[in-house]
């Protein structure tokens, strides 16, 4: 997806939310129009400002630890068959349990802080960077391994000069997944107990029925989400050149 | 470098228990170029291969081993159809990554100088892609030297390539690989007729050695004797073939 593509299909979104207030004209309460939105928006900006920055740092630190947890399992994966069979269900089993239903215990354990958020990212995240390298890492060309062992290659050269490069779009596709998923992630941990972030800001407006500002908050989510996915695929297309 | 051993390959070999050759004796001379002719099929890649110590699925009954006695994997260096450049690293990188794999540094003079004696010195900080397909196969044999094995494999090593570009391969392959125990896979007549100093084509019947036309290697392309091998090797193919239907 390119910027301007993404442009468009944000454009076209505001186009159809604008079109069904005129058609249906629903009350401000239910759906606001745009220019209500966009207008509190820009009357609540140091307010969204603040909880952007929260959320944002919350996300970029979920990003960094799933994906070098991610990246360090993929890789004792990748080496290891005994790893293989002993983490692999363990792995599966994980991610076979909601995230959802661990927010309220990591928020009992950790308090109403950034790190329960940190590491509600951080799982969310773990499960596809480590899938995806990993699968990349066991799709090496045979005959480039081939090659190598002809070579007498030593195993650890042939992971860092041959596998680790050759399964970097792998790990770019599963960054491409992480960066929509992350979000989802903190806005959760957000939601079930916080002071503070876009998903603390939402709750709050919902309450005192600024419907205008919780949708100016989801917005701003939105711009967050599209814009770290248009990074990692940005990223992906580099890597693939 | 070590002296060029000359390698003896004797056994058969069977997937699933079915039969892929009856067993066979292949000698490959010492410092001379082999070339191991037969259609698709016949299981003559399965020799390089189990030679190469790359075959894992193949149940092989036999021998391979080389007339000094020492082992043969750690002396041989090997080139496929597919010129197996990594994508992501230019044609230095390429060049040198034999040395890189065992954990050594590259000798950046002596690739630089493989580099050139192959022709691509304009193109040595290019990626593969940025390189039409006579280049890349240039550069995998700039590779292959880089071993500086004193035996080498070659599968088919220049099939891929146009009529023009593969002539003018054999004859690069035929000057830089000169003294080394070459075995060549190839299913090209027309190009064992050119660079042999042997000539084994095998067949679903077994494994026979025909005559190797006159001259030096490479012989030229419009030679007559080499045109007449290539014909007289066609049709020893065709006919391998019928008998065994």
């Amino acid at each position: 997806m390119r910027f301007s593509h993404a442009i468009l299909a944000a454009l076209s979104i505001l186009a159809v939310w604008q079109s069904v207030v005129w058609i249906a004209a629903p009350p401000p309460f239910i759906l606001p129009d745009v220019p209500r939105v966009f207008a509190a928006l820009w009357n609540n900006r140091a307010l969204i400002g603040t909880h952007t920055v929260i959320t944002l740092t919350e996300i970029a630190l979920g990003l960094i630890f799933g994906g070098s947890f991610g990246i360090i399992s993929a890789i004792l994966l990748a080496q290891s068959s005994r790893a293989r069979i002993l983490v692999r269900p363990l792995l599966v089993f994980t991610q076979a349990l909601p995230v959802f239903a661990l927010a309220p215990i990591l928020n009992l354990w950790m308090g109403f802080g950034m790190t329960p958020k940190v590491v509600m990212a951080t799982l969310i995240i773990y499960f596809p960077i480590t899938s995806a390298f990993f699968d990349g890492l066991m799709r090496t060309p045979v005959g480039y391994l081939d090659l190598a062992k002809t070579m007498q290659a030593k195993s650890g050269q042939i992971l860092w000069r041959i596998r680790i490069p050759a399964a970097l779009p792998s790990l770019a596709s599963g960054f491409k997944l992480a960066a929509v998923y992350a979000p989802i992630g903190v806005v959760i941990g957000e939601w079930v107990g916080s002071a503070n972030g876009l998903g603390y800001l939402m709750l709050l407006a919902n309450g005192r029925a600024k419907i205008d500002l919780m949708f100016a908050a989801m917005l701003m989510l939105g711009v967050i989400s599209v814009t770290l996915y248009l990074i990692a695929d940005a990223l992906a297309r580099r890597q693939m050149r | 470098m070590s002296k060029a051993p000359a390698i003896r390959f004797q056994g058969r070999a069977a997937i699933n228990g079915v039969a892929l050759f009856d067993p066979l004796d292949l000698n490959i001379a010492a410092e001379k170029w082999t070339c191991l002719l037969g259609a698709s099929g016949v299981g003559k890649t399965t020799i390089l291969r189990l030679i190469a110590g790359l075959d894992s699925h193949t149940e092989f009954a036999g021998t391979i081993t080389a007339n000094d006695g020492l082992p043969l994997p750690p002396r041989l260096a090997y080139m496929a159809q597919d010129d197996l450049l990594l994508p992501w690293a230019n044609l230095r990188d390429n060049v040198a990554l034999g040395a890189r794999l065992r954990g050594q540094g590259a000798n950046w003079a002596v690739v630089d100088r493989l580099i050139a004696s192959v022709g691509l010195t304009q193109h040595a900080d290019k990626k593969p892609a940025q390189l039409s397909g006579g280049q890349r196969q240039r550069a995998a044999l700039a590779r292959t030297l880089a071993e500086d094995k004193p035996v080498i494999l070659l599968d088919e090593p220049f099939s891929a390539l146009d009529a023009k570009t593969r002539s003018e391969m054999q004859d690069l392959a035929a000057k830089l690989l000169a003294g080394k125990t070459v075995l060549l896979i190839t299913h090209d007549p027309g190009e064992a007729a050119r660079l042999a100093h042997a000539i084994a084509v095998i067949t679903p019947a077994g494994l026979t050695w025909a005559d190797v036309p006159a001259g030096t290697a490479p012989r030229a392309v419009d030679d007559t004797a080499v045109l007449a091998a290539q014909g007289a090797l066609l049709k020893f193919l065709r006919e391998g073939a019928k008998d065994a239907v």
